[in-house]
């Protein structure tokens, strides 16, 4: 039998996965790791500045990740030499978070859950959060595919078909936002960007079309999360590093035959 | 008649630098215009404005409402993570059926690729599958930025063979970059000479009398007008000079 807070988990990994798996692929093909990471380190500070004026965590994390991606955005329309600034942000955004935690009176805090994720976290008021942002993010990159698509081949073909790729963007960024704030109980701040790329990376070999890799991409995200909080149920790991490693098995499996040859030795 | 794409003084700056400055011309509906230029004279820069992908320092461009344009960039670079075949490319940003698909990719001269990745096509294919892409817009402008580059010798001439034909059969204005001069100056009705600004602009032989433009290839130009010459007096000089010229991109 599932505990109730285990059921919890379940439900909200299983959101997560249906908004992480496709969403994941955008980051993979616009190689926005970094973006991915300096969003989901806001959440950190989202996190104290939610206990500082006593709102909900998952409104914080919204807002403070969302001020990350759009500001990213900006900084990634400027052009050339910006890795250093996202480097700095996206750590800084992280160390600041802690700190500004640690000022905060009176609170006794397990950052360890925010950092790497809970299966205790996830309330049942938060679940029903949980699944609308996931909906919400899955049904946007559904309902704007081709359009984000399109502005991820190639900006120029976007623009002279009509598109704006900066509008493209703005829904990424959006989105992003929204699966660091439903995936920051289950997964953790530091491994929210893994659960993102992991997936959509171990879905490459399966696919030939960016729509059947989103649907693997998901479907692995899911094996992943049932994997990763089976583990947790059983023998006590952290949620987030047990799905993530789950995911990175995944990976590996799929990457088999490239692992295989390139162990054999080039030229074979 | 009303012109699809009136350019008013368009001065673009990147990087510090005046990459064109005060463009002025206009494209009417059908005609073929070339856009000829050294190495980063700013052709590539001035149909990227045209897109919308460049916003100008200054000047205007105004297009004919709901103008439909067909582009193909000079250069683009797929990231290997994404999975895409030709089919589902040429169906970006806009659907198109699986025959019609077909039948353009046969009209390009790469028939049965449809299931092929895109990352595995040869440069030729790929410049191919970007032209079908861009037809399939049924487009009122066809914008091409140096179509030709990955094409063997007679995929080149078949390119422009192709573009006049689809010309005359959906009557579509053109509007490209191309370094065959020889080619160019045989199939354009107007050839723009660009260095930053217009040098000189006019129909090919036009173009190729003026100064500015003799300025610009220099001495080669002497052999590309007796070739010029030769496509339409069908006499029969000088043609290896003018291949030279042309070659040296
Ligand atoms: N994004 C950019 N930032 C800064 N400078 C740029 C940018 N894009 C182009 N340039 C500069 O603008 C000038 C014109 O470039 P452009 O690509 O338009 O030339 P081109 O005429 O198409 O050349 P080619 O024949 O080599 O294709 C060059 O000096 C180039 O270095
Ligand atoms: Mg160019």
């Amino acid at each position: 039998m599932l505990d109730d807070f285990m059921l919890r988990a379940l439900l909200a990994g299983i959101a997560v996965a249906l908004a992480a798996g496709p969403l994941g692929c955008f980051v993979l093909w616009r190689r926005m790791a970094y973006f991915g990471d300096a969003t989901a380190h806001a959440a950190i500070l989202g996190v104290a500045l939610a206990l500082w004026f006593s709102i909900s965590v998952l409104a914080g994390v919204l807002f403070t990740s969302l001020l990350m991606a759009l500001l990213v955005s900006a900084l990634i329309r400027k052009g050339h030499g910006i890795d250093a600034a996202l480097g700095v942000l996206s750590h800084a955004a992280l160390a600041i978070g802690v700190v500004a935690i640690s000022f905060l009176p009176g609170v006794r805090l397990d950052l360890q859950a925010f950092l790497f994720g809970d299966i205790l976290a996830i309330a049942p008021r938060d679940l029903a959060m949980i699944w609308a942002g996931a909906l919400l993010v899955t049904l946007l990159l559904a309902w704007r595919r081709q359009s984000l698509l399109t502005a991820t081949v190639s900006e120029d073909l976007a623009f002279a078909s009509g598109l704006d790729p900066r509008r493209e963007q703005l829904i990424l960024a959006l989105t992003l936002a929204l699966v660091v704030a439903i995936s920051l109980k289950l997964v953790g701040a530091l491994l929210i960007s893994a659960m993102l790329i992991i997936p959509a990376a171990a879905a490459r070999p399966l696919a030939r079309n960016p729509e059947s890799m989103a649907l693997a991409a998901l479907l692995i995200a899911l094996l992943a999360v049932a994997a990763g909080l089976g583990a947790a149920n059983w023998f006590d790991t952290p949620a987030g590093p047990g799905i993530v490693t789950a995911a990175t098995i995944l990976f590996a499996l799929t990457h088999l035959r490239a692992v295989l040859r390139s162990i054999r030795g080039p030229g074979s | 008649m009303k012109a699809l794409l009136r350019i008013e003084g368009l001065t673009v700056i990147l990087g510090g630098r005046e990459v064109l400055r005060d463009v002025s011309f206009e494209i009417r509906p059908g005609e073929i215009v070339t856009v000829i230029g050294p190495n980063g004279s700013g052709k590539t820069t001035l149909l990227r404005a045209l897109i919308g992908a460049v916003r100008p320092k200054a000047g205007r461009i105004r297009r004919t409402p709901g103008l439909r344009i067909g582009y193909v960039p000079q250069r683009l670079q797929l990231d290997a993570t994404m999975p895409l075949t030709v089919a589902r490319f040429l169906s970006l940003p806009v659907r198109h059926g699986a025959r019609e698909i077909s039948a353009m990719l046969a009209r390009v001269g790469i028939p049965g690729l449809e299931a092929r990745q895109i990352a595995e096509l040869s440069g030729g294919q790929f410049q191919r599958a970007l032209l079908a892409r861009a037809l399939l817009a049924n487009p009122q402008l066809l914008i091409l930025d140096e179509p030709t580059q990955a094409l063997d010798q007679p995929g080149i001439a078949g390119f422009y063979r192709l573009i006049e034909d689809i010309r005359r059969e959906i009557g579509c204005a053109v509007l490209m970059v191309s370094h065959d001069l020889h080619v160019v100056m045989a199939s354009s009705d107007r050839v723009i000479c660009l260095n930053t600004h217009v040098c000189c602009e006019g129909t090919p032989a036009a173009v190729l009398e003026a100064p500015q433009y003799r300025a610009l290839f220099g001495d080669g130009t002497g052999g590309l007008m007796a070739l010029y010459r030769h496509h339409h007096d069908h006499s029969h000089e000088s043609a290896s000079e003018g291949e030279e010229k042309t070659d040296a991109r």
